[in-house]
């Protein structure tokens, strides 16, 4: 059987705006959660998100490319640039068809969508902007990924909500797996902090205020946790089939050794326990590792109520007396919620985790929540060898994705 | 400022190109506009002069001073039908 392994990492977020300084934020327990600066927020009762700091696409892209881009592809370009150059890799012509991409997005070019309704319905106009379709399309990241590198195997884009690029990732892997593709450059970008997305978001009442001090809003397991924080940015990691790393002498950050993928079919919004527990399940027994081999879990901790009582019940289902002896953390609780970005961007760190040997902590966790009694790695980071690891994606829709990487030596 | 002015002030300005080396005479494909630019100027066109054009008559405009013979005739009122005309058979302003 074909193995996969990870030999390149790219991150653009709120904590950091590439893998090593996005890491160390994360070590230090620093939150990207701060007013929003990208439209004026003063009508909303949420004033707060995980933005780019300072994010201007100026100094990334020239002004006639930025035209085809909303934000979101934006970032994607940006955090796959990071991967490549990580990697070392150099494509060759006739290897461009064994080299493809799998994006996730959850909300895809809201911006740009946001800009052309406001246009129709509040300024009255009677014609949209041309590249309004291909800014908005959720491929567009994966499609101008393809472009920049010259990517012509199989590609797709996900887009699964809070799973999207946990899914994304799941899909580049069985696409090497089973033989498609050698090459996949995988992962997830969205650029939701916009006007109208806020709006539907404060809508659903699940969004932490902040009360005034941002960075401490998000805080999952914590028994005073108040809801989540939306994010952007993106992750995206290059995955290789093991014998086409080893040929090249790539470095291998781990191997991804298995993914489960699961729905609840159970409601829309309210997370099941028995769908997680199916996709952790299915990773595992993909990966052949024994639920006591796992010592790390990122988890979805999204720092809602009922999602992290109910990820704590899954993870005591599927690990029994095991569950009190790994580590888990929430990294949303720096990074916010990036949409459709996030499994990508909370895969990131669990590599990181995993290669460097130091589990990043849940930031803002203040009091013991008795529904939430396991060990969340509070405010400090830990140093810990991890032989394997999970990250957890359970997204809106019930649909849950699961990646286990597993230390390479 | 006359409409051969204005049009290569535009085409300019969303090519993100100097005016200077925009000419009269200089064909969409010399200033390297695809089709989907094409229908982006197009687009930056009619909200400059507040008119409609017609996707016949935009598949007929390859060059700068086709635009500009286009604009000013439909600028003036006159029939542009045999623009029309002339276009058929061209493909689609942008593809998919």
């Amino acid at each position: 059987m074909r193995r996969v392994v990870i030999t390149g990492l790219g991150v653009f977020s709120s904590t950091g705006k590439d893998k090593n300084s996005f890491f160390e934020n994360l070590l230090q327990g620093r939150p990207g959660v701060r007013p929003i600066t990208q439209f004026d927020s003063s009508p909303l009762s949420i004033k707060i998100a995980a933005e780019v700091d300072g994010y201007n696409p100026d100094d990334y892209f020239p002004p006639k490319r930025q035209d085809l881009l909303d934000k979101f592809a934006q970032f994607a370009l940006i955090a796959a640039g990071e991967a490549m150059k990580d990697s070392g890799i150099v494509v060759s012509e006739e290897e461009r068809y064994r080299f493809g991409v799998v994006m996730g997005s959850g909300m895809g070019g809201a911006g740009s969508y946001d800009a052309g309704y406001h246009n129709l319905y509040a300024k009255q106009v009677t014609r949209l902007h041309p590249f309004t379709i291909p800014r908005i399309m959720h491929n567009a990241a994966t499609s101008h990924i393809c472009m920049e590198y010259g990517a012509q195997g199989p590609a797709l884009a996900t887009a699964t909500a809070c799973s999207s690029s946990g899914h994304a990732i799941a899909e580049a892997f069985h696409m090497i797996k089973f033989g498609m593709s050698d090459m996949m450059l995988a992962g997830g970008a969205d650029a939701p902090i916009t006007y109208g997305v806020m709006r539907c978001w404060e809508a659903v009442r699940v969004l932490a205020s902040g009360n005034g001090n941002p960075a401490t809003a998000c805080r999952p397991f914590s028994a005073d946790r108040k809801g989540m924080v939306i994010g952007e940015g993106s992750g995206v990691l290059l995955l290789e089939e093991l014998d086409h790393a080893r040929k090249r002498g790539a470095h291998i950050y781990g191997e991804l050794a298995g993914c489960g993928m699961s729905s609840d079919a159970s409601h829309i919004t309210q997370p099941s326990v028995d769908g997680p527990v199916r996709a952790i399940r299915m990773a595992l027994d993909e990966g052949e590792v024994e639920p006591e081999a796992i010592d790390y879990i990122n988890a979805h901790g999204t720092g809602t109520r009922l999602n992290d009582s109910i990820e704590t019940q899954v993870i005591k289902q599927v690990f029994g007396d095991h569950a009190r002896k790994l580590a888990i953390s929430s990294t949303k609780s720096m990074h916010g919620h990036a949409m459709g970005a996030t499994g990508a961007i909370e895969f990131v760190a669990t590599v990181l985790a995993l290669e460097r040997g130091m589990v990043p902590p849940t930031a803002n966790y203040t009091q013991p929540d008795p529904e939430c009694d396991l060990d969340y790695v509070p405010n400090e980071a830990r140093e810990k060898r991890i032989g394997a690891a999970l990250s957890n994606s359970f997204a809106f829709g019930g649909l849950n994705a699961v990646l286990l990487v597993r230390r390479w030596e | 400022m006359n409409v051969g002015e204005k049009v290569v002030e535009i085409i300019a300005r969303e090519q993100h190109l100097d005016p200077g080396d925009v000419s009269i005479d200089a064909t969409f494909e010399e200033l390297g506009i695809d089709s989907l630019d094409g229908v982006n100027i197009l687009f930056a066109l009619e909200e400059e002069f507040k008119i409609d054009i017609p996707d016949t008559v935009a598949q007929n405009m390859k060059s700068v001073r086709q635009v500009v013979d286009s604009l000013n005739r439909v600028l003036e009122g006159k029939d542009i039908s045999d623009l029309a005309a002339m276009a058929k058979g061209s493909g689609p302003a942008a593809s998919n």
